[in-house]
């Protein structure tokens, strides 16, 4: 009973890192850009949300209707200035400019918030609460909606990139920049829309791991961006719904290793992200693109 | 009128431009494109230089030329994917060198790139969606692609990569066209495609040009090209070496400009202001 718990766990808490994988994969599918500060942005869309809350008395659920609109303005403000320009120079570039963001970042939260740890909504009964399957098996609520919340928002775009106008432009600058310029299309506009999206994500992810678990200026770069790294890269780069697969495979394997030795938990999952990497480097869904 | 301000082209002009015009050109007027004095670097190459050139409203333009010669650079520097060192371009009397691609893909100067460029992860009908995401007004429609290209309708949900080259292409010019382009720039439609399929590609140009639209095109298929074009501009190494209507040169003189052999050209050089 203690393996099918750890499974299903394991399977909910990839939903968590599913919402952290996304944007990610999003922004590297779109615009090749490897954003090195991606965690460092959920955890200031997670502080974003502690101070919506505490200043403008929002119930807590709410607040993602205020950071996800912020998160997403800076998303595309940020992509149509420093990301850009960067791309505009070389890949190398963009990904020395996102890991210059990143210390940015993490230096600025530790200088006004301290290195002191913080959550969102601690002692909501959702936060808290929980409910027993069977006799041995307790599974929170929180998991639960973050995981119903991570197929919704990857149905969510999977819809918009499928079926909406801006979708479709995002999966033809992708494909090819030039033709899409020749359709009259501004790449540059639509990489800020797929930035906006991404950052969009990044923001229910913070807000997720604030709730789940505490935030510390440090926490995007040791957990965030690597989770979210071993998730893109075990469910293949490109695909939404292997982000889910990644995510669900880095939780199962994580609760597993916690099973076996409660010291494993994390290296468990990086060790399935390192045989992925070997066996199956394009990932274990993989997604063909034509020429 | 336009054959007179040619006439000041030919004062300038390099000595080894063959222009046979023996009257105005029959599509006298404003031009709709105007290219005067376009050089375009590649790194340290010279790629185009000097080049000069004006299509009227209606027109099927055809640029020749050897490989290497300068073709898609003209064509794609008139799109703005390339910045010129020098000239300018302009569409309508406006001028658009300054214009991002996108800006003048939106005023109407549509290309149709060499190697179709469709977008591969998007089924056919989203690629002709994506055509028509900043169309101009006018008759081209993706309904009216799909009445012009009967095929297209029933595939239009297969990837691009399952249609045959000539389908590609096919998808390629309809993409451009429900932008309803004022002048369509076609890249060397006919590139990796068997005869047959190039014929019946050709064989729809009428059909287009019919809509009201001008048409620049690439062809290394010399014959290709006097066969459906008004006026032919041929360029060698990034100059102009011929410029004229199909019926007013030889094949002697069109194989000259093509491959430079020097002795034709004096033969056939403009003599002076031409009788409208």
């Amino acid at each position: 009973m203690a393996w099918v718990n750890a499974i299903i766990q394991g399977v909910l808490t990839g939903g968590l890192y599913a919402l952290f994988a996304c944007g990610l994969s999003l922004m590297f599918g779109v615009m090749k850009v490897v954003n090195l500060a991606h965690g460092d942005l959920a955890v200031v869309a997670g502080y974003i949300a502690i101070g919506v809350i505490t200043v403008t008395h929002v119930p807590v659920l709410w607040s993602f209707l205020i950071v996800v609109p912020v998160m997403a303005l800076l998303g595309y403000v940020l992509q149509r200035t420093v990301i850009q320009s960067a791309l505009d120079r070389s890949v190398l570039i963009t990904l020395l400019v996102t890991f210059g963001l990143s210390v940015v970042i993490e230096n600025g939260l530790l200088q006004f918030f301290t290195a002191n740890s913080r959550a969102i909504g601690t002692g909501l009964p959702l936060v808290t609460g929980s409910f027993t399957l069977g006799s041995q098996i307790q599974i929170g609520y929180l998991l639960v909606v973050v995981f119903a919340v991570a197929v919704v928002v990857l149905l969510g775009l999977q819809y918009f990139l499928s079926a909406s106008r801006y979708g479709r432009l995002i999966r033809a600058v992708a494909d090819d920049r030039e033709a899409a310029q020749l359709a009259g299309a501004d790449y540059r506009h639509v990489f800020g829309i797929a930035a906006a999206l991404a950052f969009g994500t990044v923001a229910l992810a913070g807000i997720a791991y604030g709730m789940y678990s505490q935030l510390q200026p440090t926490t995007g770069t040791d957990t965030i961006l690597l989770f979210a790294f071993a998730a893109v890269v075990i469910g293949g780069l490109g695909s939404l719904w292997g982000t889910l697969l990644g995510g669900v495979v880095l939780g199962v394997a994580q609760q597993i290793g916690a099973q076996i030795n409660i010291s494993d938990e994390v290296l468990a999952g990086y060790i399935v992200f390192l045989a992925v990497l070997v066996l199956r480097p394009q990932g274990l869904i993989y997604r063909r693109t034509q020429s | 009128m336009a054959a007179r301000a040619g006439g000041r082209h030919h004062e300038r002009a390099d000595d080894a431009v063959t222009r046979p015009e023996n009257g105005a050109r029959p599509e006298s007027g404003t031009p709709l494109l105007e290219v005067s004095g376009l050089v375009v670097h590649h790194g340290q190459l010279r790629a185009l230089d000097g080049i000069t050139l004006r299509v009227f409203p209606g027109e099927v333009y055809a640029i020749i030329g050897a490989n290497g010669a300068g073709k898609s650079t003209l064509l794609r520097t008139i799109a703005g994917l390339h910045h010129p060192t020098k000239g300018s371009v302009r569409l309508d009397g406006q001028d658009v060198t300054r214009l991002r691609p996108e800006r003048r893909a939106r005023q109407g100067v549509v290309l149709v790139p060499e190697g179709r460029r469709l977008f591969g992860s998007l089924s056919v009908e989203e690629n002709l969606q994506v055509g028509d995401s900043y169309a101009r007004p006018g008759p081209w429609t993706i309904e009216r692609v799909y009445q012009t290209f009967d095929w297209m309708r029933e595939r239009r949900s297969q990837l691009t990569a399952q249609l045959s080259g000539g389908e590609q292409q096919t998808v390629a010019i309809g993409r451009a066209l429900v932008a309803n382009p004022r002048v369509l720039l076609l890249d060397e439609l006919s590139l990796g495609l068997a005869p047959v399929v190039v014929q019946r590609i050709y064989g729809m140009l009428p059909q287009i040009l019919a809509t009201g639209l001008t048409v620049l095109l690439v062809e290394q298929d010399v014959s290709q090209a006097l066969r459906v074009a008004s006026h032919i501009h041929c360029l060698l190494e990034g100059r102009t070496t011929l410029e004229s209507r199909p019926a007013d040169v030889t094949a002697a003189q069109v194989e000259a400009a093509y491959f430079g052999l020097a002795d034709a050209a004096p033969a056939s050089r403009p003599g002076g202001e031409s009788e409208p």
